[in-house]
């Protein structure tokens, strides 16, 4: 009896013991303590499968390509980890406790607004510094209750609400539309963004706004919206969707005989025609986009060429802004080791990382960037337009 | 104009809903077990239909003979291994099954596929275009998605009502036992069934892959689902009430869709399967059973 009951105080014992060590591995950043070189863990919440893997794909390519070529110069060394949130806010919520669990010193993600606008509370409190390389909603970085900044976060691609304005002034001095009409989905943060700056603007601007229709984020039939529209006959159609909800729109506004009307999209569209097997039913659309190629720019020529080369294909406006976003935080996380934290002292060292962050002003391959108050970049567009089934540079606007 | 281009999107989609019903319907009929794998057999006949065009580079007719065929024998499969065993089993369990048929559809189709979603060449299918008839832009995807359900409807209708395995068919309905006595070979006539539900399920999966292509292994739930609300409308077990669900149902999402309420579609088709449990569980052409003593 007594003998068991010693058996069980030691058992009891050893596993006290292998609990705690294990706590001691679970910690990285007392690891890494001890590296001469110095080496800093980076977080990636993206979504690599699900509908809107084909975003996260591409921020994956856009980070790995500029850490390789980082950690390819030698020195400081930064290691990724990867969390695929499959695009839904519940699974980036527990991506990002994963992520602090496997100890990273900063975040790059989520990819769509909804997902990040769910992490960002949390990494706000832990002051964790985070940047998204595509999450375009205004509340990302601003809390919406409150109207306070969200300090740790920070973007390299445009808000929505910007992209609304934009549009509605291209629609309006390019296209020269009078009358105009919009479909967007009231279960998409980032569609709503971009449909109430879109109208605000265009009313401002004096065009009629003859026809607003809302389809559900699972929608695969657009024909009643677009037969509505089509009533209406706009000058110009303004669809602030993602690629999959364009590739049903796009054939189906032909079915309802929109082809009349000029298809106006952001930066959701990006890669639309990777996703289709005919374009045809957006010929003449125009959409606007953080990157293209095209773009005369040093920068941009020898990223197009460098992504060529490491993955066999050419890089998406995503992969640009994920690249863009890389470079900020690691320019970042230099300057804040060079001014003396280390990421064992978490809390210096993460506000040093995001005083950084707020005064970057660096040419990426988007563009030359700076943040203003809301941390949003302040930088041109670039307006795609269809033709001739090819996505083609329009110009900048 | 606006309302005769509404009814026409009505149309198409109906005309999905109801060959999916008729399957739903059909089996209920003989059985009386609810296929919820019904709607999966539709996305497995969408893949189907991808490939043999895409990938094997078939020419339409032969794709879709192929995609109709694939979906059968699927069906058959599914009959044959899962369902026939549990042949005298309680009907729940019957129930379960078909459920588990369905996750493990999707799931396998998520394994092989991945769960991203694929484009379909509708294209390579259905020439694009259209016609104008009197101001009203009719394309070929909705006219020939229309005419093909009607004209599959007309040719179950004629199987059913006119042929001898047809009229097998109807009395295995009406009662299995007797019809065991009169000489019907019951097993033959329920693997029948299920084969010809099949048959319009991929008639189903092609219009529905080119009328909306974007196949993706999660695709069959949602129209499985409503395609069931469209049958019990109808009044399960009913094939003329199938047809009538189905269009009724889609009429009903076209309305509420185009009265700027879209994001009630689902709900309201729902509700109208709560009504019609509540009120008539027959649906509009469903039979009231006596209780046989």
């Amino acid at each position: 009896m007594k003998k068991n009951r010693i058996l069980a105080l030691s058992i009891a014992v050893m596993l006290v013991i292998a609990l705690l060590a294990g706590c001691g591995t679970g910690m990285p950043g007392a690891q890494n303590a001890g590296n001469a070189e110095g080496e800093v863990s980076i977080g990636v919440l993206a979504p690599l499968t699900g509908p809107v893997a084909q975003f996260g794909v591409a921020v994956q390519a856009g980070v790995q390509l500029y850490v390789d070529q980082f950690n390819a110069q030698g020195g400081l060394q930064i290691s990724l980890e990867f969390f695929d949130e499959e695009g839904q806010a519940a699974m980036g919520v527990a991506g990002y406790h994963d992520l602090v669990d496997r100890g990273v010193d900063a975040i790059i993600g989520a990819v769509t607004s909804g997902v990040t606008m769910a992490v960002v509370p949390l990494a706000y409190d832990d002051n964790m510094p985070m940047i998204t390389a595509t999450s375009t909603h205004a509340n990302v970085t601003v809390d919406a209750d409150t109207g306070a900044v969200f300090t740790n976060m920070f973007r390299s691609c445009f808000i929505d609400p910007y992209q609304g304005t934009k549009m509605a002034e291209f629609a309006y001095e390019v296209v020269g539309a009078q009358t105009v009409a919009i479909l967007y989905s009231n279960e998409i943060d980032y569609s709503i963004g971009l449909y109430e700056a879109f109208e605000i603007r265009a009313n401002e601007l004096g065009m009629d706004v003859v026809a607003v229709e809302i389809f559900p984020d699972e929608a695969i039939d657009f024909r009643s919206q677009l037969t509505n529209i089509a009533a209406a006959d706009p000058d110009v159609l303004f669809v602030p969707a993602y690629y999959r909800h364009i590739a049903l729109i796009g054939p189906q506004s032909v079915d309802v005989g929109l082809q009349d009307t000029v298809l106006m999209g952001a930066d959701g569209w990006a890669t639309i025609l990777d996703f289709m097997d005919d374009g045809s039913s957006l010929e003449g659309a125009f959409f606007m986009t953080g990157f293209s190629p095209e773009v005369e720019d040093p920068l941009a020529q020898q990223f197009f060429a460098d992504f060529n080369e490491a993955t066999g294909t050419a890089p998406s406006m995503f992969a640009a802004q994920a690249y863009d976003a890389a470079k900020i935080l690691i320019a970042a996380i230099e300057t804040a080791l060079a001014g003396g934290a280390t990421p064992d002292d978490v809390a210096p060292f993460r506000e040093a990382v995001i005083a950084a962050m707020a005064a970057t002003d660096i040419n990426g391959v988007t563009g030359h960037i700076t943040f203003d108050q809301y941390n949003n970049p302040q930088k041109t567009a670039v307006i795609l337009v269809i033709q001739d089934g090819e996505e083609r540079l329009w110009g900048t606007f | 104009m606006l309302y005769v281009s509404q009814l026409i999107n009505a149309l198409q989609l109906g005309s999905i809903y109801a060959l999916v019903a008729l399957g739903y319907s059909m089996v209920y009929g003989i059985i009386k077990l609810l296929n919820f794998a019904h709607g999966d057999v539709i996305m497995v006949g969408g893949y189907i239909a991808l490939f043999s065009l895409t990938a094997l580079a078939f020419p339409p007719v032969i794709a879709a003979l192929i995609t109709v065929a694939g979906c059968t024998l699927l069906a058959v499969i599914i009959e044959k291994l899962a369902y026939t065993p549990l042949r005298f089993a309680p009907r729940l369990s019957l129930l379960i099954t078909a459920i588990g048929i369905s996750i493990l559809l999707q799931n396998l189709a998520q394994l092989i596929f991945t769960a991203n979603p694929r484009s379909f060449p509708t294209q390579m299918l259905i020439p694009a275009g259209s016609i104008t008839l009197g101001g009203i832009q009719l394309g070929f995807v909705p006219l020939i998605t229309i005419f093909a359900s009607l004209l599959s409807m007309a040719i179950l209708t004629f199987l059913v009502q006119k042929t001898k395995l047809g009229k097998a068919m109807r009395a295995v309905s009406e009662d299995m036992g007797a019809a065991q006595l009169m000489g019907i070979n019951v097993n033959t006539i329920i693997t029948f069934t299920f084969a010809l539900g099949a048959a319009l399920a991929g008639v189903g999966a092609l219009l529905y892959a080119a009328g909306y292509p974007r196949i993706e292994p999660t695709l069959g739930m949602m129209l499985g689902i409503k395609a069931f609300v469209a049958a019990v409308l109808g009044g399960i077990g009913s094939i003329p009430g199938a047809m009538v669900g189905g269009y009724l149902i889609a009429l009903l999402e076209v309305l509420v869709i185009s009265m700027g309420l879209s994001q009630w579609t689902d709900g309201a088709v729902f509700l109208i399967l709560i009504l019609v449990l509540m009120v008539r569980p027959t649906g509009i052409m469903g039979r009231i059973q006596m209780e046989k003593v």
